[in-house]
Parts: C-alpha cells; sequence; structure tokens
C-alpha cells in the first residue's frame, strides 16, 4: 500500500479526513461503553471481597490507563513538534491535553469514591495517589503555559519541553505500587501474569477502556480541527471555505 | 430496581462515580462543540467583512 502518510501531516488534508473519520469514533465509542455497561452491571458477578463496590473498578482503571496513556502520545507529540517543527504535531499535543487532564480527574475522584468505602479515605497521600495528582498539574501546567504566551512557536517549544520533562512521572505512576509501600492494589493486569479477577470482570474493564479509547479519538479529532481552523484561518484553504460559507 | 441502585450499601459510591464520569465526558463534547459553532460565527464575520472591503475598495476604484 502506498499511502503518503506525509500528506496527512498537512493540516489542509488532515482536516477533512478528521471530520470524516469522527462519526466512526462516535458509533464505535458509544456501541463498545454500551456493551462495557451491560458486561459490568449485568453478567459481572459481586466480588467476594468486595461486594458491589468493586464496580467502580470499569471506569476508573480505563480511565486511569487513559490519563497516563494519553500523556505519553502528547509527549511524543511534542517532541516531534519540537525535532520536525511541524504544525499539526503541536495542534495534535494541544487537542489531547483537555482529554487527559478529564481523564485524570475522572481517575482521582473515582478513585476516592472507591477509597472511601474500601480503605475508611477519601484520599491519602501516598505514592500512586499523589503521582497521579501530579499528572494533573502537568496538564493543567502544559495548557497554561502553552495558553500563557502568545507567539504560537514559542508556546509549542515552552510547553512542548514541559511535556516532554513531565512525561517521567507516567512509569513513576505506573510502577509506583511496586516500589513503594501503599494502600492502592497492584495492577490489574500484568504481562506474563495470569490475571486474578473473573473473566467477565476482566472482559468488561477491557471493552470499557476500548470504549474510552475510541471516545478519546472522537473527541480528539474535533479539537483539532478547531485548533487546525483557528491557526490556519489566514491560510488559502480556510479563506475558501470562509467564502463558501461551508466548514467540511 | 430500588435494589439494584443500592448496589449492596455501595449505592452512593457506585453512582456518584458514573454520575460525574457521564456528566464529565458529555460536557467535554458539548464544550468542544460550541467552540467550533463560535468559531465559525468568527471566521463568518471575518468573510462578510473581507468582501465588504473589496466592494468599497472596487467602488471607490470606479468612482475615482
Amino acid at each position: 500500500m502506498a499511502i503518503n502518510w506525509y500528506k496527512f501531516a498537512s493540516p489542509a488534508s488532515f482536516y477533512p479526513l478528521a471530520g470524516r473519520l469522527v462519526p466512526w469514533f462516535w458509533i464505535l465509542a458509544a456501541v463498545l461503553i454500551v456493551i462495557g455497561l451491560y458486561l459490568g452491571f449485568v453478567v459481572a458477578p459481586t466480588d467476594y471481597k468486595q461486594g458491589e463496590a468493586y464496580r467502580i473498578m470499569f471506569i476508573h482503571v480505563p480511565a486511569a490507563w487513559m490519563s497516563m496513556f494519553i500523556y505519553i502520545v502528547m509527549a511524543i507529540y511534542a517532541g516531534l513538534a519540537l525535532v520536525l517543527k511541524t504544525r499539526l504535531s503541536t495542534m495534535m499535543a494541544t487537542a489531547l491535553a483537555p482529554t487527559g487532564a478529564m481523564f485524570t480527574f475522572v481517575a482521582l475522584w473515582t478513585g476516592a469514591f472507591w477509597g472511601k468505602p474500601m480503605w475508611g479515605a477519601w484520599w491519602v497521600w501516598d505514592a500512586r495517589l499523589t503521582s497521579e495528582l501530579i499528572l494533573l498539574f502537568l496538564y493543567i501546567g502544559y495548557m497554561s503555559l502553552y495558553a500563557a504566551i502568545d507567539d504560537p512557536r514559542r508556546a509549542a517549544r515552552a510547553s512542548g519541553l514541559l511535556a516532554i520533562v513531565g512525561a517521567v512521572n507516567v512509569p513513576i505512576i505506573y510502577f509506583s505500587v511496586k516500589w513503594w509501600n501503599t494502600l492502592h492494589q497492584g495492577a490489574s493486569i500484568s504481562f506474563g501474569q495470569a490475571p486474578t479477577m473473573a473473566a467477565t470482570m476482566l472482559a468488561a474493564m477491557g471493552i470499557m477502556a476500548l470504549g474510552f479509547w475510541m471516545y478519546t479519538i472522537a473527541v480528539v479529532l474535533m479539537r483539532v480541527r478547531c485548533e487546525i481552523l483557528e491557526r490556519e484561518r489566514h491560510s488559502d484553504w480556510v479563506q475558501e471555505m470562509v467564502s463558501r460559507g461551508t466548514y467540511g | 430496581m430500588a435494589e439494584f441502585l443500592d448496589m449492596g450499601g455501595y449505592g452512593f459510591y457506585i453512582w456518584g462515580s458514573y454520575l460525574v464520569t457521564g456528566v464529565l465526558m458529555v460536557l467535554e463534547v458539548i464544550l468542544v462543540r460550541r467552540r467550533r459553532s463560535q468559531l465559525k460565527r468568527r471566521l463568518d464575520r471575518m468573510g462578510r467583512m473581507q468582501s465588504h472591503e473589496e466592494e468599497t475598495r472596487l467602488d471607490h476604484e470606479i468612482e475615482t
């Protein structure tokens, strides 16, 4: 297959492509989340240790995964923007940040609502929770820094550097439950180890994670289209859309 | 139904988690859609101003 990937690195050709993809990712997200909720609340059995409370896991774990995964992808795009100076990379990084911050907040919030009945505390200052809170501050810091600098190229450089340096926090979050003594339970799924939970619980969690993934792609593509229109508003191809009065 | 909502006594914690997650995800989509429609309106205004400028420029050229 001879697809010219560089073609899609140009905002002018990525914009309509993203627009065509968005509805498909919405359909996938909706179907997967509905199936995941059905499995999680109807099919999956009650946990012998935690009772029904464990069902918070079906959003808590996928949200926590997304919060870390989105950060890594954002840092990679920020790095590409610094090295290759491609405009679309910065736009992708800035479009990813709000969704990453939202999932980080969801991971912390659902964690508190799970911690209260299980540990007796909404919050404890342990390694896993603290490093996830730092992740939220990194997202907020990245967005504020980008918004605070007027010159787009300088804004991209400064915030991109912050995103890349902050990436060291992600392995710290992930391995925190191994490196430090913590209240937080260990990884739900680890490589080379049989999962420690029922197959239906695992399926519900996995499908919810896929659903969140599709949601992320859909909403980030929508946001990057706004980002493209704003940044490229003086270019010929946007001006042409303006004169036609349709924006694809 | 009441038994389902009660979730073995953990209803507050479970629904408190799911409700906030759902609201935030829907809110994010609403905010992005609003950003796009505001952006479109701004671009439309920009387009009208440009065509208006062009007209007055042409009028001016014809008059002189």
